[in-house]
């Protein structure tokens, strides 16, 4: 009875899809299929929208291998410099993200000590993660500035506090100040550092609201139990709240990945792919300058997206993987044979 | 009895401490959160001889000259927040309604009817919500200059419609909300299926839509990958797109005016997160704990 109702209405469910199909199909799988096959053309030149494949006759510069493009790109000096940077930067971002995250989220649920004010907190720290990206990044690169800027005043006001080197100080106040203050913006490893310190300042706020909603929605009766079991906080944090929120760590995790990989906006209005031999880099940074920075190397610049794809699926996958929930895949194996018996019997 | 008022004496004695060590790490953090926007905000108001002394002094003899110059200075070149914030108001705002109300409408369309290829379409859903856009940048360039689009608004606007993330997350909410005796009972008073979904089913999304609608404004809001590929003439540059001139040659050293310039563009979104911050909050855990 209930399924003929349904299937009376089912044309409405293709006609309430249409709008979303065909937007779908225009600009997210075309642009996807299209990419994946300019990777295999000789696509380049400005706004230039003719191609042929890479193996016929007619391509520019004759016919080469299939993969000629993807092999040029994986062996060319500056996308690996690029796939190093982003994975450098992206794990000293996340490690003390991670970290505090975790660290602000069992502060803030603690049920035995409950924290006044944790709620002004935590909106204070999510605050950065609003704020324009691109902002961000030049209101850092202002304040790292040399000769000057905050961060390089409050160092000088640091020495002169203790004193350091009071001769020099007095002799040539000048050479002194230009002797303590850094140049922070064309050294390779303060570079990576500051952009990884930027996405750390505008993520860790988003990934603590994140893991405290998921303590918040464990059942209060299992910390009661650990609590009568007589296990200290720590205990508890590690034992219970972390396998609880397993699946939110899974959410944040691969989240960041995606995004760390994507890195885009911070580095390249920090300072462009070409400081400091391109000290900060990033893959996107590599594809925009490939494809659109007055190279037009549409073809090298897909196979480089086709690469980050691939690796980004990659990754998630063995992500969840690792932290899938064992027994659920069990369960939900033994539905599907359940479900299979069924039909048979049927 | 007295080794029990001793252990619980010494277990208060630790709670003290530890929340001390907490407020000391949260206050550090929270000025830490605050610190470049003060900067940002005092140094709008000084000079950039002033700024060249000392980044760190608070107050000018006279802020609001200052502020007069600074503001003239940036505004006398490229750089125009007010052809910034009409571009981007436009977009964020009409991909906003756009998002919401398609989203919504796809995701009634997989939770209220069953159709033979619903569990396919749901499943691509999922599947493409892992793909990241810019992974995509290549091609969807090549697909703006085939259809003559380029340096158009409506590049940004119109893919808004197909967004799965917004999709997934109005299904989820659906299956959690939606009951389907309401549709049935105003299916016998007559009501067409598309006017159920007008008037009964989004009213009934409304938290869900408020959610999505303040995710989907900032992430436009914020867009820089694509904009700043696709948006080269200055009369159609969005506000990031904008914001990269403060870093280029043309202000080279005015820092007066590269902190009033930040300032202008960040000034809407803190006013917004001032008054919306707790539903922000709320709706970002939303998201998290749902997926």
């Amino acid at each position: 009875m209930r399924n003929k109702k349904l299937v009376n209405y089912a044309k409405y469910g293709y006609l309430f899809s249409i709008p979303f199909i065909l937007t779908f199909l225009i600009f997210t799988l075309y642009p996807i299929v299209y990419t994946f096959l300019i990777g295999f053309t000789d696509l380049s030149g400005a706004g230039n929208t003719t191609w042929h494949l890479i193996t016929s006759k007619d391509a520019v510069g004759g016919p080469k291998g299939l993969f000629d493009n993807f092999i040029a790109v994986l062996t060319n000096g500056s996308f690996q410099k690029a796939f190093s940077n982003t994975v450098i930067i992206w794990t000293i971002n996340f490690v003390p993200q991670l970290g505090f995250a975790l660290l602000f989220t069992a502060w803030f649920t603690d049920r035995r000590s409950k924290v006044k004010g944790s709620g002004i907190f935590k909106i204070l720290f999510y605050m950065p993660n609003i704020i324009t990206a691109a902002t961000v990044a030049i209101l850092f690169n202002v304040l790292f500035g040399y000769p000057k800027g905050a961060v390089n005043d409050i160092i000088i006001g640091f020495s002169k506090l203790f004193g350091v080197q009071k001769e020099l100080m007095q002799s040539d106040p000048k050479a002194w100040e230009l002797a303590v203050m850094f140049d922070f913006n064309n050294n390779a490893w303060a570079l990576k550092l500051i952009v990884a310190f930027i996405q750390f300042y505008q993520w860790y706020g988003y990934t603590m609201v994140n893991l405290v909603a998921g303590v918040i929605g464990i059942s209060p009766e299992i910390f009661e139990a650990a609590e009568i079991d007589g296990a200290n906080r720590v205990q508890t944090f590690f034992r219970v709240t972390l396998p609880c929120i397993r699946q939110i760590l899974l959410f944040v995790l691969v989240t960041s990945l995606i995004g760390g990989l994507n890195m885009f906006d911070v580095p390249q209005l920090y300072a462009d792919e070409k400081r400091a031999n391109g000290a900060i880099m990033t893959l996107n940074m590599f594809v925009r300058s490939q494809g659109l920075d007055n190279r037009y190397l549409y073809n090298k610049a897909a196979a480089a997206s086709v690469i980050m794809f691939i690796v980004i699926v990659a990754l998630s996958a063995i992500i969840f993987f690792i932290l899938r929930d064992k027994d659920e895949a069990k369960l939900k194996k033994l539905r599907k044979q359940e479900l299979k018996a069924l039909k048979k019997g049927m | 009895m007295s080794d029990n008022a001793i252990n619980k004496s010494s277990i208060r004695k630790n709670d003290t401490a530890l929340k001390v060590v907490i407020y000391i790490v949260s206050i550090f953090f929270a000025i830490l959160t605050l610190f470049p926007f003060v900067i940002m905000f005092t140094n709008s108001f000084r000079s950039t001889f002033e700024i060249q002394g000392s980044t760190l002094g608070l107050v000018s003899a006279h802020p609001f000259q200052n502020l007069a110059k600074n503001w003239n200075e940036i505004t006398n070149k490229e750089f125009n927040p007010w052809i910034g914030f009409r571009n981007s108001f436009i977009i964020s705002t009409l991909a906003t309604i756009l998002n919401v109300y398609f989203s919504s409408l796809t995701a009634y369309a997989i939770s209220a009817y069953e159709w033979k290829l619903r569990d396919a379409f749901n499943n691509m859903i999922v599947g493409i919500m892992m793909v990241p856009g810019t992974v995509t940048t290549i091609g969807f360039v090549q697909v703006v200059y085939q259809l003559g689009l380029a340096n158009k608004l409506f590049m940004f606007i119109i893919p808004a419609i197909a967004s799965p993330m917004t999709v997934f997350f109005m299904r989820q909410y659906l299956a959690a909300s939606l009951s389907m005796e309401i549709v049935q009972s105003a299916r016998i008073d007559g009501a067409g299926e598309f006017r159920i979904f007008n008037q009964i089913v989004i009213p009934l999304m409304k938290p869900a839509i408020a959610t999505q609608a303040i995710f989907g404004y900032v992430a436009s809001w914020n867009n820089l990958f694509m904009p700043l590929i696709l948006l080269t003439e200055t009369e159609k540059k969005t506000i990031p797109v904008m914001v990269k001139l403060l870093n280029g040659d043309i202000y080279r050293r005015e820092y007066g005016a590269i902190y009033l310039g930040l300032l202008v563009t960040v000034l809407p979104l803190i006013v917004v997160y001032a008054f919306l911050s707790r539903y922000i909050v709320e709706g970002v855990a939303l998201g998290g704990v749902k997926s």
